[in-house]
């Protein structure tokens, strides 16, 4: 029972990518097929997340090939918490309605794409096994890269084109990286990998190899200097796709950081983190600044993916529990804050035809609900309390301070006020001043027609999960601290993996 | 033989490197190609029986076959071929579609439409 369980996060994205494409003709029941199933993966996770949460980790030796032979599986309390949340980020965004595109293509297959990204996603999250995270990160990647040019308007295409070009580059870059540590080590299962490079006392090869590993999750994150990929592809998607894309893509990228970092790459093992710290603080003021000269919503948007990603990876080389408890938060919230963003900016640009906030205006008066839903996340990753992004900087500068990180310190608290700054010029720009006319000849009407769907549902539902985790911050931070704990601890991961197996 | 192959692999990669930082842009997707030869090359030369214990083991815990190379890395490379051909594709398609819409060559002019 724990075994299904446990690979059901895979499986059922799998089943119901079958059950799309066989039905993608009619795109009324594709979406059915889409939305049930999507709910009953979040059902899924949840209970797995109880479980973990209370008797520990879970892991599943596949086709029984024990480790370090076979691919093995891998549900701590971290990984789980990502599926939960990618799931529920998933049902959100189907609720919210997804452009199926012109006629002529066909309609169901925008459904098999999510969820070949869904699978691509969980698997990722998922794996204890090197090479095996380098197939999912590929099946999320080829689902991703159809998704951002289905539409194939020419933007789409020239930002699709060099974010093909830039993950595949990171993807050669991971594979070296996968291969060099296979030729030293003879394993590829991580949990063996720590034990066993922890006894090579080679740094250069840690460090070459850990540099290569770096590059590749790090491109995949966004990390300055590979982000250029990001801000110019995100915001030719269709607007649910990249609420998917910003709230999910680039944490897998992190999520790989924290697994391989904390567990192979360890100070311990001879891998110096100092370099992850500097790039850390580049990203996130290269981002905000970004953020800061923009005035294409969702792209303002992307590049403040970016400088958040910056202060992830920061707690990453910081590297103390608190620091990894607060990054675990901090993904969390980001999750659910960025993908509401995005999606309220999709009903803006949806809604007044154009993406640029200079032309748009009044929707405080015309929809003060559209107002509550971007001013809840927008408040929350700014820092203001007692919002959950407060907490999450909180920890973090704490963190920054026990480790007497002042340049660190410094920089999260000008970044922040300059991310607060590009919020408020969101909210000044669409919906506080007023309506501008549209005397100079431009029509108002759409470019991207609202898709059949439930926005306000969907955008309100990811609201109420901010302010759960705002408001039960406490609880949710217990959680974090009990994944942090396992990223601290290396051993109790291998333990976890190897248990029952003679070294 | 290693030789061979380690002087193989840095010419493939110091090719690839090198359209790469082409502008044009079908160089660029020729570089993408090269790299992925390069890799799965670097990937096989993992499997390599004189760089660690061998891989097959009998019963005793002595190596059974020890002049077998390593089967597993020529598994990874098969992987990683299917992968890469699928995505090469899959780049070329959209490579031929963006020109088609408006002919690029340069590969500065992707970014373009974003500098307003």
């Amino acid at each position: 029972m724990n075994d299904l369980l446990l690979i059901s996060p895979i499986l059922l994205p799998l089943l119901l990518l079958i059950g799309c494409l066989a039905s993608s003709r009619h795109e009324r029941r594709s979406s059915v097929i889409s939305l049930v199933g999507t709910a009953v993966l979040l059902a899924a996770c949840s209970v797995l997340l109880f479980k973990v949460s209370t008797h520990g980790t879970l892991t599943l030796a596949v086709g029984g090939w024990m480790p370090p032979f076979g691919i093995v599986l891998v549900a701590d309390l971290l990984s789980v918490l990502m599926l939960w949340i990618s799931a529920l980020v998933g049902l959100v965004v189907l609720i919210y309605g997804i452009n199926v595109g012109s006629a002529g293509t066909r309609p169901g297959h925008v459904y098999v794409l999510i969820q070949g990204l869904l699978l691509g996603v969980n698997g990722s999250f998922l794996t204890g096994d090197l090479f095996n995270l380098y197939v999912w990160f590929e099946v999320m990647l080829i689902s991703s890269f159809i998704l951002m040019v289905r539409e194939r308007r020419k933007k789409q295409l020239a930002g699709g084109l060099t974010y093909v070009i830039l993950n595949l580059l990171a993807s050669a870059m991971f594979l070296c990286g996968a291969g060099m540590l296979y030729g030293k080590l003879g394993t590829l299962n991580l949990a063996d990998m720590a034990v066993k490079l922890s006894s090579v006392g080679d740094p250069e090869f840690v460090n070459t190899t850990g540099a290569l590993l770096f590059v590749a999750f790090a491109a995949k994150a966004g990390l300055f200097p590979f982000h250029f990929w990001l801000p110019a592809s995100y915001h030719h998607a269709g607007p649910a796709t990249s609420a998917l894309f910003a709230g999910l893509l680039t944490k897998v990228g992190v999520y790989a950081l924290l697994r391989i970092f904390t567990l192979v790459f360890t100070a311990e093992n001879g891998f110096s983190s100092t370099l992850i710290l500097y790039l850390s603080m580049a990203t996130m003021l290269i981002g905000v600044l970004g953020a800061v000269a923009q005035y294409n919503v969702r792209r303002l948007l992307a590049f403040h993916i970016i400088s958040q990603i910056g202060y992830m990876t920061a707690g990453l080389a910081l590297g103390t529990h608190l620091a990894l408890t607060a990054v675990v938060f901090y993904i969390l919230h980001h999750i659910a804050v960025k993908s509401t963003l995005f999606l309220v900016g999709g009903v803006l640009e949806m809604k007044t035809g154009t993406a640029d906030i200079r032309r748009h205006g009044g929707f405080y008066q015309s929809q003060p609900l559209l107002a509550f839903c971007f001013l809840v996340p927008a408040f929350s990753l700014g820092g203001i309390p007692p919002l959950s992004g407060f907490w999450a900087k909180l920890n973090l500068l704490q963190a920054g301070v026990q480790s007497g990180e002042w340049l660190f310190l410094a920089m999260a608290l000008g970044v922040g006020i300059l991310t607060l700054f590009s919020m408020v010029k969101i909210w000044n720009e669409s919906f506080w001043k007023a309506q501008p006319s549209t005397s100079d000849g431009q029509p108002n009407t759409s470019d991207l027609p609202l898709a059949r769907g439930k926005p306000y549902l969907a955008m309100l539902l990811l609201c109420a999960l901010t302010l759960v985790f705002s408001l039960g911050g406490y609880f949710v931070f217990e959680l974090s601290a009990r994944a942090a704990a396992n990223l601290a601890d290396p051993t109790l991961y291998i333990n976890a993996v190897m248990k029952g197996v003679t070294p | 033989m290693t030789l061979v192959l380690s002087l193989i692999i840095g010419l493939l990669f110091a090719a690839a490197t090198y359209c790469l930082l082409r502008r044009n842009l079908m160089r660029v997707l020729l570089g993408i190609l090269l790299l992925g030869h390069a890799v799965n090359l670097l990937l096989l030369s993992a499997s390599d029986p004189l760089s660690r214990l061998p891989s097959i083991l009998g019963k005793d815990g002595t190596p059974e076959f020890p002049e077998t190379a390593d089967p597993l890395p020529q598994a990874l490379v098969l992987t990683a071929i299917v992968i890469g051909f699928g995505l090469s594709v899959f780049t070329l398609v959209l490579a031929r579609s963006c020109f088609q819409q408006s002919p690029i060559d340069d590969v500065r002019d992707l970014g373009k439409e974003d500098r307003s």
